[in-house]
C-alpha cells in the first residue's frame, strides 16, 4: 500500500500521459479510459499536442473515479512519461504538486525542469527492458500495466480495454500489446487502493466524446441529411456521423465551404428531412446570412458551433466559450433563434437533439454551442437521457384550398407542407412576406411576421431543461456550457467546507427564460457568473436582461487552459 | 386496389401564379418564364413535384410567379439550397434560376462545385450583363469598356467571365445557350436540359431594356450552332475557344457521373447506440 499517496475511494484520481509523436500517449490514455469503463467506474480524458500536424508530443489527461466525472481537477496525482522530449510544454496544463508522482523508464533521462518545479516525487522503473521482453513489444502498454496496478484497476479491465482500442487491428497487434501489459502489471509497483467497482452488475456506462454524442444527438432527433465543411475541433461529429448517416438511409454531403453547408441544409429541410451542420467559431462567421435566411423563410435547421479559442482562426485546438455573442447576437435584423449549450460530454447528445426537436417544432434555426473541451474529450458516462417530449414539425399533408404557408396562428407555428404534396406549393421566402409567401415590403406584414416568429419561441414551454440548478443557499453561481462541470465540483467542495452553494447552469440561452431565472434566484444575495472567456459575454447577456443585480460580481477568463474548480472556488468564496 | 385515374394533362398556364411579375416591361425574363411553363406543361410534370430555387436579383424573383414549390433564398446562394434538396428528394424536379451577378459573382463557387458535384440539376443563368435591381452596375460578364455605371465610370476594366468556358472546365455535363428572343428555341433547350441526367447549365441571353437598352440589337447579333453539341471536352473546348458569346443551342452535351446519395438503409439506431455501450 502506498503511504504517500491517500486517497480515500469516492475521490476521482487524475492521470496524464505523455510522449513524443509515435511514442502512444493518446492511445495508451484511450486503453485506461475503456478499463475504466470496464471496470464501471467513471470518467474523463482530454488529449493535448503540439503544433504540428501529425508526430509531435501529446498528451492524454485522465480523471476517473467511483462517481461520476464532470471535469478535470485542479492538479494530477500522476504523470507518465513515455519519453521527455518536449514535454515541459504540457506544464501548464498538467498541474503537479509535492504529493504527485512521475513515473518513468529508467532509462528516459532527465525529466523536464518545468514539470518538476513543485516537487513532485519520480519514480524510474525498468519499462523499456519490460517491453523489449516481448518481441513487438512497445514501452507504452507496459506503463498502463504498471500504472493500472497503482490505481488499482483489476488486470481483467486493463485487458478489455486494450482489446476494445486495439482489437480492429487484429491479433498481431493486441498479442504483444496484452504481453506487455501484463509485464508491466507485474513490474508491481506499490499498488494503489482505489476499489474498483466490479464490472458484473455494475450500471450500464457509454464510452463516447462530446462529438460523438452530438451526432448520436443529431440521428436521435430525427437527422437525416448533414452538409458541412471540414474544421478542427468539429471534423470529427462529421466523420462519426458519415457512416452512420448512411446506414439510416441518409447522407453526408461534404460541401465546398461553410456558406454552402447552411444553405445546402436549409434546402433539405425544405425538402423535409431534418438537417445539420457543424462547424467552429470562423465556420460559425460565415454561416450567418444563411442563418438569417432559416430564421425569415422558418426552415429548421441546427448548426452545431464547437468553440475554439478566438477571434479569427485563434486557437484552432483550444476551449474557449467566446462565440456566445456571435450565436445570440449575430443575425441582422429582429431574428428571433434558438441557442443552447451542452453541460457535459454526455449532455451534448441530450443538447443536441432537444436542439433539433426545439429547430423542427418551432421552424427555425437553433445553434449549440459546444467547445474542443466537450467534443474532443472522451467519458466513460451514464447512458445519455433523452428530452421528455418528442418533438417534431408541424406537417400539412393535405392542404385545403389557398395554402398559406406563413398563416398567423395561435402559436405562432404554421403548419409546413413539402414539395411532392399536391396543393400545398408555396415559395419559400427570404424577403419580407405575407401569410401566403408573397414578398411585401407593408408596414403591416412585417409587423405581424416579425410578431408571429417572435411568439413562436417567446411564448413556447420549454419545461425544466433551460437549466440545470444544483443545491440551495443565498450564494449562487451562474455558468453555461462545458464550465458547468467545473463549477459543479467547485460548489460540491464548497459545501463540503459548510458554504451552500446554489449552481444554475444554463442549457438554453436564447430566448433566455428570464422568469424561470428570476424565479430560480430567489432569495440569493451573493452572485457570481462564471464562464470562459475574456469579456463576460454571458455577464452581459444576464445584464441586458436585468436579471443580475449590481453587486453581481464575474470570473470570466479566457482559454485555452480550462477553468479548474479550485480557482473557481477561490472566486466563490471570495465573493462573500 | 386503387383504380389509377388518369391525370389531366398541365397546361403552360396552370404552372403560372397569379402574383404579378415586378419586372420591367419589355425585359427578357418574361420570355423565359413563359418558355418554363410551356417546357413544364411539354414534360408534363406534376406542379407538385418541380421546385424552383433561385437566389437574389431581378431574374431570381421568378419561382413566386410559377405554381410550383420555390424557394426564394439568398444572393448567391441558389444551388447550394438545390443542391440540399436534391440530395434528400431525388425524384423532384429541381431547377435552378438566376442571374448572371448571383451565378457567376457572389455565387461563383458554388457554380464551379455544383458543375463537378453533376447532381441531375437544371440551372437557368439569365445573363443580361447586368445588376439591374439595384440600378445598373457592372457584372461578371460585362464588357471592360461598358462605362455607364457610375460605380465604374471607366468600365470594369476587367476580361469578362465566360461562362460556358468556366462550366466545361468545372466539369458540367450539359452546356446550352438560348435567348429570350427566341422563345421556341428556348422552351427547347430547356426540355432538354431537364431531361438530361446531370447538371445543365442553360446561358439565357435576356435583354435588360431599362439599364441595357443598346442590347435590343441582340437579335441581330445571335445565330444558331448548325452542328449537333460536342459530345466530348476536347471538342467542346474547341467549340467554346471559337464561340463570340452570342451562338444559340446545344453546345456540349455528355453522358458523366451523377454524384447522388442513394437511401439504402442498413441498421437501426438501437444497433448504432450500441457501439457506445460497455
Amino acid at each position: 500500500m502506498s503511504e504517500e499517496l491517500v486517497t480515500t475511494s469516492g475521490t476521482p484520481m487524475a492521470v496524464a500521459i505523455t510522449g513524443s509523436g509515435g511514442s502512444g500517449a493518446v492511445t495508451a490514455g484511450m486503453i485506461l479510459l475503456e478499463a475504466v469503463g470496464e471496470a464501471g467506474w467513471f470518467g474523463l480524458m482530454t488529449r493535448s499536442a503540439g503544433p504540428q500536424i501529425r508526430g509531435g508530443e501529446s498528451a492524454a489527461m485522465l480523471r476517473f473515479g467511483p462517481e461520476p466525472v464532470e471535469c478535470l481537477g485542479d492538479r494530477f496525482d500522476l504523470l507518465v512519461g513515455l519519453d521527455w522530449r518536449n514535454a515541459g510544454r504540457f506544464a501548464d496544463e498538467i498541474p503537479l504538486d509535492a504529493a504527485s508522482l512521475v513515473l518513468t523508464d529508467s532509462g528516459a533521462g532527465p525529466v523536464p525542469e518545468a514539470l518538476l518545479r513543485c516537487g513532485p516525487q519520480v519514480y524510474e522503473l525498468p519499462l523499456r527492458a519490460a517491453a523489449e521482453a516481448v518481441p513487438q513489444g512497445r514501452l507504452n502498454m507496459v506503463a498502463i500495466g504498471t500504472l493500472g496496478t497503482r490505481v488499482g484497476l483489476p488486470l481483467a479491465a486493463l485487458e478489455g480495454g486494450l482489446r476494445r482500442t486495439l482489437g480492429g487491428k487484429g491479433a498481431k497487434v493486441v498479442e504483444p500489446a496484452l504481453a506487455c501489459l501484463r509485464q508491466g502489471f507485474d513490474l508491481g509497483w506499490a499498488p494503489f487502493a482505489m476499489a474498483a467497482v466490479s464490472a458484473p452488475g455494475a450500471p450500464e456506462r457509454w464510452v463516447l466524446s462530446g462529438n460523438d454524442a452530438a451526432g448520436l444527438g443529431a440521428l436521435r432527433g430525427g437527422v437525416r441529411f448533414v452538409a458541412a465543411y471540414p474544421i478542427t475541433p468539429a471534423t470529427e461529429i462529421l466523420e462519426w456521423l458519415a457512416p452512420r448517416l448512411e446506414q439510416l438511409g441518409g447522407s453526408l454531403l461534404q460541401a465546398e465551404d461553410e456558406v454552402a453547408s447552411v444553405n445546402m441544409i436549409i434546402g433539405a429541410a425544405f425538402g423535409g428531412v431534418p438537417a445539420l451542420t457543424a462547424t467552429s467559431g470562423p465556420g460559425l462567421s460565415l454561416m450567418m446570412e444563411g442563418i438569417g435566411l432559416a430564421v425569415a423563410s422558418e426552415t429548421p435547421i441546427v448548426v452545431v458551433d464547437v468553440m475554439r479559442g478566438g477571434p479569427s482562426t485563434g486557437i484552432p485546438t483550444k476551449p474557449e466559450q467566446s462565440d456566445l455573442n456571435i450565436a445570440v447576437y449575430g443575425l441582422h435584423g429582429d431574428a428571433p433563434h434558438l441557442v443552447l449549450a451542452p453541460l457535459s460530454v454526455g449532455d451534448c447528445a441530450f443538447t443536441t437533439q432537444w436542439a433539433v426537436g426545439l429547430a423542427e417544432h418551432l421552424q427555425t434555426a437553433a445553434i449549440v454551442l459546444s467547445d474542443q473541451s466537450l467534443g474532443q474529450s472522451r467519458a466513460v458516462t451514464a447512458p445519455a437521457p433523452e428530452p421528455t417530449a418528442h418533438l417534431t414539425r408541424l406537417r400539412q399533408t393535405s392542404p385545403g384550398e389557398r395554402y398559406q404557408r406563413y398563416a398567423l396562428t395561435e402559436y405562432g407555428v404554421s403548419p409546413m407542407t413539402e414539395p411532392g404534396i399536391p396543393g400545398g406549393m408555396y415559395t419559400a421566402e427570404g424577403l419580407e412576406h405575407t401569410e401566403r409567401g408573397t414578398p411585401s415590403s407593408a408596414a403591416a406584414d412585417h409587423r405581424v411576421q416579425l410578431e408571429k416568429r417572435r411568439i413562436k419561441l417567446d411564448d413556447f414551454d420549454y419545461g425544466d431543461a433551460w437549466a440545470e440548478i444544483r443545491g440551495e443557499g443565498e450564494t449562487c453561481v451562474l455558468t453555461w456550457g462545458s464550465t458547468a462541470g467545473a463549477v459543479f465540483e467547485a460548489a460540491e467542495r464548497a459545501r463540503a467546507a459548510g458554504t451552500p452553494l446554489r449552481v444554475i447552469a444554463l442549457r438554453l440561452l436564447a430566448p433566455l427564460r428570464r422568469r424561470a431565472l428570476m424565479r430560480a434566484l430567489e432569495g440569493a444575495r451573493r452572485l457570481l457568473v462564471v464562464e470562459q472567456n475574456q469579456s463576460g459575454q454571458l455577464f452581459h447577456l444576464l445584464n441586458a436582461h436585468r436579471v443580475l443585480p449590481p453587486t453581481a460580481r464575474r470570473f470570466a477568463r479566457p482559454g485555452p487552459l480550462p477553468l479548474r474548480p479550485g480557482e473557481i472556488l477561490e472566486h466563490i468564496l471570495g465573493t462573500d | 386496389m386503387e383504380t389509377a385515374t388518369p391525370t389531366p394533362a398541365v397546361k403552360a398556364k396552370d404552372y403560372k401564379s397569379d402574383i404579378t411579375p415586378v419586372w420591367c416591361p419589355g425585359c427578357g425574363h418574361f420570355a423565359v418564364l413563359s418558355a418554363l411553363t410551356k417546357a413544364l406543361a411539354y414534360l408534363g410534370l406534376p406542379k407538385e413535384q418541380v421546385a424552383v430555387v433561385s437566389g437574389i436579383g431581378c431574374s431570381s424573383r421568378l419561382p413566386a410567379y410559377l405554381d410550383s414549390y420555390g424557394f426564394h433564398g439568398l444572393h448567391g446562394r441558389a444551388l447550394a439550397v438545390a443542391t440540399g434538396l436534391k440530395a434528400v428528394r431525388p425524384e423532384l424536379t429541381v431547377l435552378v434560376a438566376g442571374g448572371d451577378g448571383d451565378g457567376f459573382s457572389i455565387g461563383g463557387n458554388h457554380f464551379l462545385h455544383a458543375c463537378r458535384r453533376n447532381m441531375d440539376l437544371t440551372y437557368i443563368v439569365m445573363d443580361n450583363e447586368v445588376y439591374g435591381m439595384t440600378k445598373g452596375q457592372a457584372s461578371p460578364t460585362t464588357a471592360p469598356d461598358w462605362s455607364s455605371s457610375k460605380l465604374t465610370p471607366h468600365g470594369p476594366g476587367v476580361r469578362r467571365f465566360r461562362p460556358a468556358a468556366i462550366a466545361l472546365a468545372a466539369g458540367a455535363s450539359f452546356i446550352a445557350r438560348g435567348f429570350s428572343g427566341d422563345p421556341s428555341g428556348l422552351t427547347r433547350l430547356i426540355v432538354q436540359a431537364i431531361e438530361h441526367r446531370g447538371f445543365s447549365f442553360l446561358q439565357v441571353l435576356s435583354p435588360c431594356q431599362t439599364f441595357r437598352p443598346e442590347q435590343k440589337d441582340w437579335k441581330r447579333q445571335v445565330h444558331s450552332i448548325d452542328a449537333g453539341p460536342a459530345t466530348n471536352d476536347v471538342e467542346a473546348a474547341a467549340r467554346i475557344h471559337a464561340d463570340d458569346g452570342m451562338a444559340l443551342g446545344l453546345i456540349y452535351v455528355e453522358a458523366l457521373p451523377v454524384w447522388q446519395p442513394t437511401a439504402q438503409p442498413s441498421a437501426s439506431l438501437a444497433e448504432i447506440e450500441q457501439e457506445l455501450r460497455r
